[in-house]
């Protein structure tokens, strides 16, 4: 095996990348979940040491549970990353089904547009969308940062998408159309599952962003019973006083279910595509 | 009676004209080949003829309907593709029910009929199995096996061939060759491959550039080409044009003549060439020659022989077998 293509000094460089970088990504994720399990003096006295006997407290997550409503937010967190999830990826695929398969006029174009909100922050359009949600009165809604958090994903969704929707067989789908399959039946049961890794991919791409947003919850849903977990754990921050225990123990409660859905869709990612169909 | 007949068809994609009007007819029974080189229209033509793919002018009519506004599941037709195109999720039973199962077919009429093509191709073994557990040639099999399922009107072909390798190549022409004979269907294929055309087709429909150059018999074809084009296309090696003024014809611009009908000898003959290659193949033997006046040509004599590299002989062209053409490249008769 050391023979032609690896040389150790080459793969001992390339391993002390990837683990410096490991290090440098996981970091602040260890000092968030070391520090939620001790106590207050010890997190400032000690930040980066682990919890001892001593210095071990359970205090953040008995203030967490006892004070907030966070189961609520935790409900409010998974409903709206899910169903945001669910619509980008299922408009998202479709419109990339469309724009790949389909020769109609202003495909190009319509393609580009759909793109264009990779490149512009869908924050610059706060201000509109706040009066957009007060005229219809969606303001303290779920519905609210269901809507923003779809268009957010919509644009990234259908560019990836799209891209790989080529990359199907022309020749399964022409034989879906000549056994008289409806083209929703072409897209659903032939189409998706041969794109299973790219929508895992969206998916982790799509989510994460909208768990950990904490924007458009503040501007557009800040009412108690709206709360998502990010929104929930700054109650905590306060002008003068940080319960510190308190936010750390709610920050690590929230990588939990993210982590979770994370590990479902790489699952998916790894598992990799029905083979078989063609070639 | 007409199975399919073709008026007129053009397409065009944007401003390319694709194919420039094309009008055939094929019979019932008849099997049917379209061959040219690749970019030719021949694949157009068929996805044209399954409505895959709309014709821009033209008619298109199938067992006498027109059918140019048809879905392709409701025209009678069913199509065996290039890359098998199984439905990966379902099993090779699912694969040959599926397209009766949407036309709303009894369930024991599905049984029996997917009984009878899996017996047909032998199919029997593997009915459960899915298409990632086939290998290539069982996964066409399975193809052609859910197009004999419909019964169709119409078989089409799209290059079915093509990712199969050689040996498995024979067998499943052999295998496609007896399923028309037992089937008496109407079949249209579509290869680049002139010798599955030549060994299939009751009638080849030789393409270039979007036009019909030519549509005969394989014999036809072989014995009298209309142009230098088909002339080349079929028959292999390819048949060798010379300068008609070099051989001595004023008539014709060039002369066409098969490298199996050149006799070669090592002492007598009307030209002397020199020669540049030899390709032994056991049952026959390919000569590259080059003479001054004429240029390169090829030489195609059966059996064993052996002439050195840079040797010279002498060659004798079948004057009876010579195709001429005019400057046009049509052929002169």
């Amino acid at each position: 095996m050391t023979a032609a293509r690896s040389s150790l000094a080459r793969s001992v460089a390339a391993h002390a990348i990837l683990i410096a970088y490991t290090l440098i990504a996981l970091f602040p994720v260890f000092v968030i979940v070391v520090n939620a399990f001790k106590a207050r003096r010890d997190i400032f006295n000690t930040p980066l040491a682990l919890p001892t006997p001593e210095s071990f407290s359970l205090v953040g997550f008995e203030t967490v549970t006892s004070q907030g409503n966070f189961l609520l937010y935790f409900q409010n967190s998974l409903i709206v990353t899910v169903v945001a999830l669910a619509c980008v990826l299922l408009f998202g695929a479709m419109a990339a089904f469309a724009l790949s398969e389909y020769r109609f006029r202003g495909n190009t174009l319509m393609g580009l547009y759909l793109a264009l909100g990779i490149m512009i922050p869908i924050r610059l359009g706060t201000v509109a969308i706040l009066q957009i949600m007060v005229a219809s009165g969606l303001v303290n809604t779920l519905t609210a940062l269901i809507l923003v958090y779809t268009a957010q994903g919509l644009p990234l969704a259908i560019f990836i998408l799209s891209e790989f929707m080529r990359s199907v067989s022309d020749d399964l789908k022409n034989a879906g159309r000549v056994d008289g399959l409806s083209e929703y039946r072409i897209f659903f049961t032939l189409v998706l599952p041969l794109v299973r890794p790219a929508l895992a991919t969206v998916a982790v791409f799509t989510m994460i962003p909208i768990w950990n947003d904490l924007w458009f919850p503040l501007i557009l849903a800040p009412a108690e019973s709206t709360k998502t977990v990010t929104l929930g754990a700054q109650m905590f921050i306060g002008q003068f006083v940080t319960n510190w225990n308190a936010v750390l123990a709610a920050l690590t409660l929230a990588i939990v279910p993210v982590l979770v859905l994370y590990l479902i869709f790489s699952r998916q990612l790894i598992r990799g595509i029905t083979s078989g169909a063609v070639k | 009676m007409t199975a399919l007949e073709l008026s007129g068809i053009k397409k065009t994609f944007g401003s390319t004209d694709v194919l420039h009007g094309i009008d055939l007819t094929v019979e019932e029974g008849e099997f049917v080949i379209f061959v040219g080189p690749s970019g030719c229209g021949k694949s157009t033509l068929l996805r044209i003829i399954a409505g895959l793919e709309d014709a821009s002018e033209g008619t298109v009519r199938i067992a006498g309907e027109t059918v140019n506004a048809t879905p392709p599941a409701k025209r009678g037709i069913a199509m065996v593709f290039q890359s098998y195109a199984l439905y990966p999720h379902l099993t090779v039973k699912g694969n040959m029910s599926l397209a009766m199962k949407q036309e709303g077919a009894a369930k024991a009429e599905i049984e029996e009929r997917v009984g009878t093509a899996s017996r047909m191709l032998g199919l029997e073994p593997l009915l459960e199995r899915r298409p990632a557990e086939l290998s290539g040639g069982q996964r066409q099999r399975v193809a052609i096996g859910r197009a004999v399922v419909r019964k169709p009107k119409l078989f089409l072909f799209d290059e079915p061939l093509s990712n199969l390798d050689a040996a498995l190549r024979v067998n499943t022409r052999l295998e496609i060759a007896r399923l028309h004979r037992e089937l008496a269907a109407t079949m249209v294929y579509v290869t680049h491959d002139q010798v599955e055309a030549m060994t299939l087709a009751d009638k080849i429909v030789v393409m270039n550039a979007g036009r019909i150059e030519q549509v005969g018999s394989p014999m036809e074809l072989y014995n009298r080409p209309a142009n230098t084009f088909v002339a080349g296309f079929i028959g292999s090696p390819q048949m060798n044009f010379l300068d008609a003024a070099a051989l001595g014809d004023t008539t014709a611009k060039t002369i066409g003549i098969r490298p199996e009908h050149i006799a070669v000898s090592a002492e007598v003959g009307d030209l002397a060439c020199e020669v540049t290659h030899i390709e032994q193949l056991g049952a026959d033997t390919n000569l590259y020659l080059r003479n001054e006046t004429v240029g390169p040509f090829t030489a195609r004599l059966f059996g064993e022989h052996y002439f050195a590299p840079d040797s010279r002989v002498h060659v004798s062209f079948d004057r009876t077998k010579q195709h001429r053409f005019d400057t046009e490249g049509q052929a002169i008769r």
